[in-house]
């Protein structure tokens, strides 16, 4: 640290210095934006902090009405819908990488990853709309009752068919994540080695064999990454899961039961929120959201790093 | 006999593997084709001439528009980008061109940080920072927070398109006599400048759908919003509000105002891949 400070005093001296001191200036104010982000977020939720403890995290009561805070049925609506999500989403974007990085031709390779890359681009409300206006009705009139039948009253699966809930939540959720999977494992599976591929194939093995053994496992932890960057979407996915969660603060044994998310929560109550002590719930809820997401996402990056660079360096 | 029917069997699994593969990706695919297709068709019944000239009407009424959420979204954008645009593009060029290993690695982590965040947690960051000390939701709180999730993205592409200029190129302008500066300046940069506009385009387009950052910042109005220290409508929020609204016809708007948003941010998304070419998506 000494060093740099002093290597930055040598090179302010010098012509460049100015240059160089805005441009650190701006870096500082990244660093600087996400350590206030976290101060404010530890800060604002004090009371609440404080009056419950790690309780917060357990007790299912949400009573604004008698000051009675627990994030329970958050926690764990938002656990369960990104759950279901990666479920789905993790066999067919791994399946779609696998494509667009084995077997389809280059132009077609191409152009599929960006019909995908412009799925992602669609906002949140845009799929919560659909979902309110397609998705909804489907699961009430077709899925869910046929799920019912399937599974004989598994509890997981029983209660009345409402079409919102979680496992409509965790439907739409897996929807949008699957184009982050594809983009981030598309790129692993590119970036394992040719000749891995071309000995498997001189074995005699066929072509999803030497994907199937060969080529996942070299890119495993890399898919691994893609998965925990898209659990980490799902984590904070607000608008669409607002809209067709159900919102009730309840934890129940059906998937099909309306449950509630921490982002949606927040989305829902924050600008109702009148109490201090209300506000400072919320905000606590936002701030597991934000430690979730930073850790999910850390072990995202290392995983995708390893793998490209184990790759490159070969 | 055995062998051969265990070769039959491995090319049956091969073919109905991949032919997997090749499902997921046509369903997949279709999802975007889908949802397009699905808001030209109710969007594009709904959207009329009022939907841009006029005020929202009060619940209930048939009829009104969302003028004030068009120019509301449109001055939040304006706000983000010029907040957002220069601060990451700037940390870019720091991370490339100046900082050292530690340093770098400190500014990235924190970018990553920033850019992984639930965007509704920004939206609290700004509550905090903005409206609880103003005592007022305002088109700047939006502005700001729209702003604050551009940044990292920001950062990392300007950062990447800074690196890809060849080494050469600099070793050139710095032989010649050209100070640092100069060279980042009228060498660097420009070389880069195609996919850093790319960037901020795509960076734009993110966040003009954003909905849950605004929900607590800008908030809403009915109205007209003067100036930037008012509550302030905006398209996605509108959105929002109408889609889960008991009434036929603000859900009717609904529709008509997702197809504005999502031709809005296509349009934009592909109009930044076109600029860059097809060099990158190979």
């Amino acid at each position: 640290m000494r060093g740099g400070l002093r290597a930055a005093a040598a090179r302010l001296r010098r012509g460049d210095g100015v240059a160089h001191a805005v441009a650190f200036a701006f870096g500082g104010a990244v660093v600087g934006l996400a350590g206030l982000l976290a101060w404010e977020l530890w800060r604002n939720s004090a009371l609440a902090r404080t009056q419950f403890g790690l309780g917060f995290l357990v007790s299912q009561t949400w009573d604004p009405a008698a000051g009675q805070f627990g994030a329970a049925a958050f926690v764990y609506g938002t656990l369960m819908t990104s759950a279901i999500a990666l479920l789905i989403a993790v066999p067919t974007g791994i399946g779609v990488a696998i494509f667009l990085a084995e077997l389809a031709p280059r132009r077609l390779s191409s152009t599929a990853g960006m019909l995908l890359e412009l799925l992602a681009a669609i906002p949140s409300v845009i799929y919560g709309l659909v979902g309110i206006a397609v998705l909804v009705p489907v699961m009430r009139q077709w899925v869910q009752p046929g799920l019912k039948t399937l599974t004989g009253g598994f509890p997981l699966f029983s209660g009345p068919a409402y079409g919102i809930g979680l496992l409509t939540a965790g439907v739409v959720l897996a929807v949008m994540i699957v184009p982050f999977i594809v983009s981030v494992g598309r790129e692993v599976l590119l970036s394992v080695p040719r000749d891995q591929r071309e000995a498997a194939l001189a074995l005699g093995s066929t072509r999803w064999e030497s994907t199937w053994k060969v080529v996942l496992p070299y890119a495993r932890p890399g898919l691994y990454g893609a998965v925990f960057l898209a659990l980490g979407r799902a984590l904070g996915e607000t608008m669409a899961v607002t809209m067709v969660i159900g919102n009730r603060p309840e934890i129940a044994a059906s998937l099909f039961a309306p449950a509630y998310s921490m982002a949606a929560v927040i989305a829902n109550e924050f600008s109702e929120a009148s109490e201090e002590l209300y506000l400072h719930a919320l905000i606590e809820v936002a701030l597991v959201l934000f430690l979730l997401t930073m850790v999910i996402n850390a072990v995202a990056r290392g995983l995708i790093a390893a793998t490209e660079g184990a790759s490159r360096s070969r | 006999m055995t062998l051969l029917s265990r070769n039959r069997r491995r090319r049956i699994v091969n073919v109905v593997m991949l032919g997997m593969t090749a499902v997921f990706t046509a369903a997949s695919v279709s999802v975007l084709f889908f949802v397009l297709g699905y808001l030209l068709l109710k969007g594009g019944r709904s959207l009329d001439l009022a939907f841009f000239t006029e005020l929202p009407r009060p619940a209930g009424e048939t009829g009104g528009g969302m003028a004030n959420a068009l120019v509301g979204s449109a001055k939040m954008l304006g706000i983000a980008a010029a907040t957002g645009l220069p601060v990451g593009f700037l940390a870019g060029l720091y991370l490339s061109e100046f900082a050292g290993r530690r340093a770098a690695a400190v500014v990235r982590y924190a970018a990553d940080l920033l850019n992984g965040m639930p965007s509704i947690v920004i939206g609290i960051f700004v509550y905090t920072l903005v409206v609880l000390p103003m005592k007022q939701f305002s088109t700047l709180a939006g502005g700001l927070a729209l702003g604050i999730i551009m940044i990292p993205i920001m950062t990392r592409s300007t950062e990447e398109f800074l690196r890809a200029v060849p080494l050469p190129l600099r070793e050139a302008s710095l032989a010649l006599g050209a100070s640092r500066t100069i060279t980042i300046i009228r060498v660097v940069v420009p070389a880069a400048a195609r996919g850093i506009v790319t960037a901020a385009m795509l960076g734009l387009a993110r966040v003009a759908g954003e909905t849950a950052p605004l929900l607590f910042t800008s908030l809403s109005n009915a109205f007209w919003s003067a100036g930037v220290l008012n509550p302030t409508a905006s398209l996605p929020v509108m959105i929002y509000n109408y889609a889960v609204s008991p009434y036929d016809d603000w859900h009717r708007q609904a529709w008509a105002a997702g197809l504005v948003l999502l031709t809005l941010v296509l349009v934009a998304n592909v109009a930044a891949r076109q600029l860059l070419g097809a060099r990158r998506h190979a």
